[in-house]
């Protein structure tokens, strides 16, 4: 039963499961919507969307579905008898002939000529403006083309509500924060046993060992907690045309270092690419550097390798001898070997960059992004795309 | 309409347990048609939302408005699902046997009901907090799935099946620190409770305070409003804070022109030395 308005929400990528759409039925069945449009918005995102993420997309394809619905009349049949099912609101049927439409400027000028006549409080009945009759003009009442007068709006239009899209912040193809850094970053974990520490964990085959050996006495016997073992190398671009994106940067870098479930972190800075030196802080100073090949030699191939950076600069930066934009070096191997020399080091790296995926082939610098792109796995700098990097960093 | 048709009708609904707020608990109506489609469906009522809207306060309303018991199952990163529905102390049992002491033939005696057990087990409906679900195992949910779709659990030690009597209103709160599975999140009807805005958090004080100085409620409400939509602040003050906050300026009895230009107390509603840094920096600049 009104099967496209589940096809809709689909088609805006919420995964509706026939399941939750059985149990939508039933809950409409069951007369939860109550009265009102409105309610079953509420009623229909408790039950098929199930994170404050999706809510955008709700919104979208609710407000597209029941677009126009703004007055009873527009509501699909079947919804319109789900609504009135439980029958608190006044049944339109009832409504006397002279409870017509009026146009919304008669409307004012009728409702302001009536607020000078009217000398009191008036609940109920039909010409006063008042609570819970069916005049055009009050609060509560009932008539489909009528003012409301303060109090809470029963029919305040769920494609209003939908309208305004108050959850487009929660998006997940949003740029993040840093706690949605965080929390994507928890999930770069791999576990072992074989690290030093305190032995707290009760080893069950050990105590049944033990307990033998013991003669049946019972002898506990614990071993160490498994520990995450990733080590993260994080390579940072600083270069002038990372500047608009210095505030997503900087909350991926503290996101990161205020995580303590990594077994080790390093961060190091680049201009554009990386070359043989690689720079100790953001400001990327002469002298304030380590050499490339150092670092090549002394960390083990088991780091997983994070770039940040646009990807987006001159070719010969990339591709030539001598490109490096650095004022004092010289870089005798061109910026590509020097990322290849990564890639044949470490086993896992992955390129996140900050230029939306869509823009990849049409942004300035589109020609190194494709390049670099060949060579490291790149992903755009969204919590989706963080999230796929991050899986791509655990496959064994 | 008829009119007795009418009357009947309410009768009906209003014998139906629904929840409406609660004197000590300012609920929206979303909420409450949240909590109410979870009573009728019987389904499990997750909650997220930011720290300080009162997620862990819910089930103590909703516990206190249907006249019911409350049970907490408070999450811990430790936490496993086992431990909600019992545990088997076969330690203790392995020791008695060894020492003598008690019936150790009797395995009952070993077995301890966790708070979902207890909650399954009880003679009344109860409302059962599965507070923080996040903080565990990432798995910790998908362990649970049987448990509080079909509301029982069987002892294979004493080849017992714990069954209820009256499903319990389960009301889970999440942080969002970890994602949830895809097919624990189907069988439950969620909820994100938005973070109040200013009427809705006056609504909130009165609750909690009574008729206060309008003045100052309102000047306190402004400076608070303002902090949290300063960017730079890391741990954005809740309404748990917000409230504290209040008592002490009352308390205190502070010049209500001074607090916005001075926040008195700043340590109550920020807890972080940064923040508290940043806040003086904007007034510094004003």
């Amino acid at each position: 039963m009104f099967i496209d308005f589940m096809l809709a929400l689909r088609e805006q990528g919420l995964s509706v499961s026939l399941d939750e759409w059985l149990v939508l039925m039933e809950a409409l069945d069951q007369g939860m919507a109550g009265n009102s449009l409105l309610e079953f918005y509420y009623l229909c995102r408790n039950v098929l969307v199930k994170t404050e993420a999706d809510y955008d997309a709700f919104d979208l394809a609710f407000a597209k579905y029941f677009e126009g619905v703004e007055t009873p009349e527009d509501i699909p049949q079947e919804l319109w008898d789900w609504l009135n099912q439980d029958e608190l609101e006044r049944d339109l049927s009832d409504r006397p002939d002279w409870a017509k439409e009026y146009e919304f400027d008669e409307l004012m000028k009728m409702f302001q000529e009536r607020l000078a006549e009217q000398k009191e409080k008036h609940d109920g009945g039909n010409y006063w403006i008042g609570t819970g009759g069916t005049s055009a003009m009050g609060h509560g009442g009932y008539n489909p083309a009528g003012i409301r007068v303060g109090g809470y709006g029963r029919h305040r239009s769920a494609v209003k509500v939908a309208g305004e899209r108050n959850f487009r912040d929660f998006r997940q193809d949003q740029e993040l924060d840093i706690r949605q850094f965080q929390m994507a970053f928890r999930k770069l974990r791999q576990f072992s046993t074989r690290i030093e520490g305190e032995k707290t964990e009760l080893d069950i085959d050990g105590t049944i060992d033990a307990t033998c050996e013991n003669a049946g006495m019972l002898k506990l016997v614990y071993e160490k907690p498994r520990k995450n073992t990733v080590k993260l190398l994080l390579l940072i671009d600083s270069d002038g045309s990372m500047a608009q994106h210095a505030r997503l940067c900087n909350q991926l870098f503290q996101a990161l270092h205020q995580s303590t479930h990594l077994k080790d972190l390093r961060t190091y800075y680049f201009h554009n690419c990386v070359y043989d030196y690689l720079y100790t802080t953001p400001h990327c100073r002469h002298g304030e550097w380590l050499e490339t090949e150092w670092l090549l030699r002394n960390l083990d191939s088991e780091y997983k390798v994070i770039f940040v950076g646009d990807a987006a600069m001159s070719p010969y930066e990339l591709m030539a001898r001598g490109g490096c934009n650095d004022w004092y070096t010289y870089n005798e191997e061109a910026g590509i070997l020097w990322l290849e020399k990564f890639t044949h080091h470490f086993k896992k790296c992955i390129w996140l960059n900050p230029i939306k995926e869509d823009r990849w082939q049409f942004a300035w610098g589109s020609r190194t992004i494709q390049e670099v792109g060949k060579l490291i796995p790149m992903f755009e700098l969204t919590l989706d795309g963080l999230d796929k990097g991050i899986q791509r960093l655990l496959v064994r | 309409m008829d009119k007795k048709y009418w009357k009947k009708e309410n009768e009906g609904t209003s014998k139906m347990k629904k929840f409406t707020g609660s004197s000590s608990y300012v609920a929206t109506k979303e909420l409450m048609n949240a909590v109410n489609v979870a009573i009728a469906l019987q389904k499990p009522l997750l909650i997220k939302g930011e720290p300080g809207t009162g997620k862990t306060m819910l089930a103590e309303a909703v516990a206190e408005s249907l006249n019911m018991k409350l049970i907490v199952w408070g999450i811990k990163s430790t936490t496993k699902a086992q431990e909600g529905l019992y545990v088997y102390d076969t330690v203790q049992r392995l020791y008695d046997s060894q020492f003598g002491e008690g019936d150790v033939s009797d395995i009952k005696r070993y077995i301890k009901l966790g708070k979902l057990g207890e909650a399954f087990s009880s003679d009344e409906q109860v409302v059962l907090l599965i507070d923080e679900i996040d903080k565990a195992d990432l798995e910790f949910p998908n362990d649970l799935l049987w448990e509080l779709d079909r509301m029982e659990f069987y002892i294979p030690e004493t080849k017992e099946t714990i069954t209820t009597k009256h499903r319990p209103i389960v009301i889970i709160t999440s942080n969002a620190e970890k994602e949830l599975p895809d097919a624990f999140l189907r069988r439950c009807i969620f909820h994100y409770i938005e973070f109040p805005d200013k009427d809705k958090i006056r609504e909130i004080i009165q609750v909690h305070f009574g008729d206060l100085d309008q003045k100052l409620v309102d000047a306190a409400i402004d400076a608070f409003y303002d902090i949290r939509s300063m960017r730079q602040i890391m741990k954005k003050p809740s309404t748990s804070e917000l409230l504290d906050w209040i008592q002490a300026l009352q308390i205190s009895g502070v010049d209500v022109k001074k607090i916005k230009d001075t926040i008195p107390y700043i340590g109550v509603l920020l807890k972080k030395n940064q923040d508290i840094d940043v806040v003086k920096g904007y007034r510094h600049v004003y």
